[in-house]
C-alpha cells in the first residue's frame, strides 16, 4: 500500500467526525471518496494532507508514519474545493509559488511553469489573475499549482463542484486524463456518485464518519456489503416487505427491500421474448410514465407495490393505465448492517445475461 | 369557469397596465423628495456642527494678523506641543500596528478558548472614558503604583531614568492605550472574509509562516491596515483626556490639543488668539489624515 490511514479517529467537540477509518491506496490509483454532505470526507482529506490532526491512529505514506510531519512536508499537492488560488498572484506566480518556496533556480522554474501551463493548456493566459478565468480555467490552473512541486500524491476536494454541469462532465474527463498522464496516486472528494463511477479506479464510501465500502466500482455496484450502500448506490427504491412476491416467496419476513430499475423488467403479455418467463412475472399496472431524455421511466404497482423500471425508446409505446407483465429479477434484502442479494427462484436456469 | 376567471385576471392585468405610468411619476417624486430633505437635513446639521466652527477657528486665528499668527505658532510652547503630539503619535501608531495585526491574525485564524473574551477586551478603548485611563496608569505608576518598584528596578538595570506618569513616556502610553483597537477593528472583517484556504494552500507547498504573511496574507490586508492606520493617527492627534491626566508641566509633556486648552484657559484676548492659531495647526494635520484616508479608501475598494 503507497498512502495508508490506520484506525483514524477524530472528533470536534463532542462530534465523531471519523470513527476507525482504515484503508489504503495503491500506487497510480485514482481513488474516489464518495459520501453524502457532512459524513466526514474533507475531514479525512485534510487529515492525510496534515491540515487537520487525527486524535488517534495513524497515517502512512510510502511506509512512513507522517503524523508529525508539517503538511508541506508530505509530499502532497492539494486542490482545494473552491480552488483558493492566490487573488494577488498571476496564473504564473500562482503556479510558481511552490517552486519559489524551495528557492530553486530561476530558469528552472520558469521551465518547469512553462511545461505545466502547456500541460493544462493555459497557454498566453499566464500574466491573467484569477478573477480574470472561468471556473473551468480556475480549475486547471489550481491543478497545475499542485502538481508543480512534483508530489507524489494528489488530493483534490470536490474538484468539479464549482463548475456547472454541462462543463463538467467535459472538464472530468479531462483531469482523469491529466492524472493518467503524469501517472500520480490521486485521492478525490465527491458527493456525485455518477463522478466517482467514471472517473475513480475505486470507490470508497463514508457515511457518518464510518468507512462503508471500498471496492471497484462494479463491486459496489453489484455488491453493496451495507445496507447503506445498497440504498446509497443507484437510484434506489426502498420497499418495506417484498416477502410473497412471485419468485421471492421464502424471502424472510419484515426485512427492507431494495430494488433498482435495473432488477425490473416489464413487458406486455404478447412479447415473444419473454414468453417463457411469464410464470415468473406478476402482473402490474402503469401509473406513471416520465420521460427521462434517452429513455422512459415507468412507474408500475404491483399488488400495491410500487416499482420503477426503464424502457428503452426503441421498444413499443406504452400508456398509463396499461396492464404489464413486471418481472423482478433480483433484490437487497437489508438486515441491520448487511444487504443480501435475492434472486428470484423462478428464474434458476434462465440465462439472464442473455436477454 | 376557470377559463372565465383566467379572462378576468387577463382584464385585471391589463387594467393594472395602463396607469403605470401615472404611478412612476408618482415614485419619481417621492423619491426626488425623500433624498432632498435628507440632504438638506445632512447639510444644515454639517454647516453647524462642522463648517462653521472650523470656518471660525481660522478666522479667528488670523484675526491680530499673520505675525501675530506665526508668532503664536513658533512660541517655544507650541513647538514642544506639536513634538510631543507627533512623537506620541508616531509610537502609538507603530506599536498598535504590530500589536493590531498579531491581535487580528490571532483572533481570526486561531480557536481557542476566550477567543470572546479576547475580542471584547480589545474595545474596552471605545467604552471606557480615555481619563479614566489616564487615572488607572497614574494609580498604577504614581509614586504610590504597584508598578512603581518594577520601574524603579528595571531603570536601575538599564542605569535609565524612565517615569511613567507626568512624562513624555506616560503620554506615550496613555496615547497607545486610547487607540489601540483602531488596527485589529479594521483587520479583523477583511480577515474572515477572506478565510484561511489561501494560507493553507501556501502551507501545503511548504511556506512557512513568514513568507505566507508576505506573499498570502499582507496584499489581502494592506489596505486595510492603512486605513486602520490612519484612523488610529486621527485618534492619537486630537486626544484629550487620557494625555490630560499623566501630563502636568506645560512646554515639556504637554500635546497640542492640552497646550491649545491652557492658552484659552489663560483667558486674555491675546492667548484666545494664540488658541485658535494652534488649533488651526490640528486642523491642517486633519484634513492631511482626512485627504489620506480618502485616497486609501479609494484605491482599496478599486483594488477589490
Ligand atoms: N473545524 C470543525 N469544527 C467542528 N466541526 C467540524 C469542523 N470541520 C468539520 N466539522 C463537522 O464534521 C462533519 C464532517 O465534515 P466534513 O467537512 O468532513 O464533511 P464532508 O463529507 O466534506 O461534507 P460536504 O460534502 O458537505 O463537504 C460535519 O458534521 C461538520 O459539521
Ligand atoms: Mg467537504
Amino acid at each position: 500500500m503507497y498512502v495508508e490511514m490506520k484506525h483514524i479517529n477524530k472528533n470536534f467537540g463532542d462530534y465523531e467526525a471519523a470513527k476507525d477509518i482504515n484503508f489504503g491506496v495503491e500506487q497510480g490509483k485514482m481513488i474516489a471518496l464518495l459520501g453524502p454532505s457532512g459524513s466526514g470526507k474533507t475531514t479525512i482529506l485534510r487529515m492525510l494532507a496534515g491540515l487537520e490532526q487525527q486524535d488517534s491512529g495513524d497515517v502512512v505514506i510510502e511506509g512512513e508514519v507522517v503524523n508529525d510531519i508539517p503538511p508541506g512536508e508530505r509530499g502532497i499537492g492539494f486542490v482545494f474545493q473552491n480552488y483558493a488560488l492566490f487573488r494577488y498572484m498571476t496564473v504564473y506566480e500562482n503556479i510558481a509559488f511552490g517552486l519559489r518556496v524551495q528557492k530553486q533556480d530561476k530558469k528552472k522554474i520558469h521551465d518547469r511553469v512553462m511545461e505545466l501551463v502547456d500541460l493544462v493548456g493555459l497557454n498566453g493566459m499566464e500574466k491573467r489573475y484569477p478573477d480574470q478565468l472561468s471556473g473551468g480555467q480556475r480549475q486547471r490552473v489550481a491543478f497545475a499549482r499542485a502538481l508543480a512541486p512534483r508530489p507524489q500524491l494528489l488530493l483534490l476536494d470536490e474538484p468539479f463542484a464549482a463548475i456547472d454541469a454541462k462543463v463538467r462532465k467535459e472538464l472530468r474527463e479531462w483531469l482523469k486524463k491529466m492524472i493518467k498522464k503524469v501517472g500520480i496516486t490521486s485521492i478525490f472528494v465527491t458527493h456525485d456518485q455518477e463522478e466517482a463511477v467514471e472517473v475513480a479506479d475505486e470507490i470508497i464510501i463514508i457515511n457518518e464518519g464510518k468507512l462503508e465500502q471500498k471496492g471497484t466500482p462494479v463491486e459496489i455496484y453489484k455488491k453493496p456489503k451495507t445496507s447503506f450502500v445498497a440504498q446509497f448506490i443507484g437510484t434506489s427504491a426502498v420497499l418495506d416487505d417484498f416477502s410473497g412476491f412471485k419468485g421471492f416467496e421464502d424471502l424472510p419476513k419484515n426485512n427492507q427491500a431494495i430494488v433498482r430499475p435495473e432488477f425490473v423488467e416489464a413487458f406486455k403479455s404478447d412479447n415473444e421474448k419473454f414468453k417463457s418467463l411469464i410464470p415468473a412475472a406478476e402482473t402490474g399496472e402503469i401509473t406513471k410514465i416520465a420521460f427521462r431524455g434517452s429513455y422512459l421511466e415507468l412507474t408500475l404497482s404491483v399488488n400495491g407495490i410500487l416499482l420503477k423500471t426503464n424502457r428503452s425508446l426503441e421498444r413499443r409505446p406504452v400508456s398509463v393505465g396499461e396492464q404489464m407483465c413486471v418481472l423482478v429479477y433480483r433484490v437487497y434484502i437489508l438486515d441491520e448492517e448487511d444487504a443480501n442479494i435475492h434472486k428470484n427462484k423462478l428464474l434458476k436456469g434462465v440465462d439472464i445475461e442473455a436477454l | 369557469m376557470s377559463k372565465e376567471t383566467n379572462h378576468i385576471k387577463a382584464q385585471e392585468r391589463v387594467a393594472k397596465e395602463i396607469p403605470p405610468k401615472a404611478e412612476k411619476n408618482q415614485e419619481k417624486k417621492q423619491k426626488g423628495f425623500v433624498p432632498c430633505l435628507l440632504i438638506g437635513i445632512s447639510v444644515i446639521f454639517f454647516l453647524i456642527m462642522l463648517v462653521f466652527p472650523l470656518v471660525e477657528v481660522i478666522y479667528r486665528s488670523l484675526k491680530d494678523g499673520f505675525a501675530a499668527y506665526k508668532n503664536a505658532i513658533t512660541a517655544s510652547n507650541t513647538l514642544s506641543a506639536l513634538q510631543v503630539t507627533l512623537i506620541a503619535t508616531l509610537i502609538a501608531v507603530a506599536v498598535n500596528t504590530l500589536f493590531g495585526l498579531c491581535a487580528a491574525w490571532l483572533l481570526t485564524k486561531f480557536e481557542f478558548r476566550g477567543k470572546q473574551v479576547l475580542s471584547t477586551l480589545i474595545d474596552i478603548p471605545f467604552s471606557i472614558s480615555p481619563v479614566i485611563a489616564g487615572l488607572a496608569y497614574i494609580m498604577t505608576f504614581g509614586r504610590m503604583g504597584w508598578a512603581t518598584p518594577l520601574v524603579e528596578w528595571l531603570n536601575d538595570i538599564f542605569g535609565t531614568n524612565i517615569s511613567f506618569v507626568f512624562s513624555v513616556p506616560g503620554v506615550v502610553l496613555a496615547t497607545i492605550f486610547v487607540t489601540f483597537p483602531f488596527v485589529s477593528r479594521e483587520l479583523v472583517p477583511v480577515m474572515q472574509a477572506q478565510g484561511s484556504a489561501e494560507e493553507e494552500a501556501a502551507a501545503m507547498m511548504g511556506a512557512k509562516g513568514l513568507t505566507i504573511f508576505k506573499r498570502v496574507t499582507f496584499p489581502h490586508i494592506r489596505w486595510a491596515l492603512l486605513y486602520g492606520m490612519i484612523l488610529c493617527c486621527a485618534r492619537a492627534f486630537g486626544e484629550f483626556g487620557a494625555v490630560y491626566a499623566v501630563s502636568k508641566a506645560r512646554g515639556k509633556t504637554f500635546t497640542l490639543p492640552l497646550e491649545i486648552d491652557a492658552l484659552y484657559m489663560a483667558g486674555s484676548a491675546d492667548s484666545i488668539t494664540q488658541a485658535f492659531a494652534v488649533s488651526s495647526l490640528l486642523v491642517l494635520l486633519a484634513i492631511i489624515i482626512l485627504v489620506l484616508k480618502q485616497v486609501v479608501e479609494y484605491r482599496g475598494k478599486r483594488e477589490q
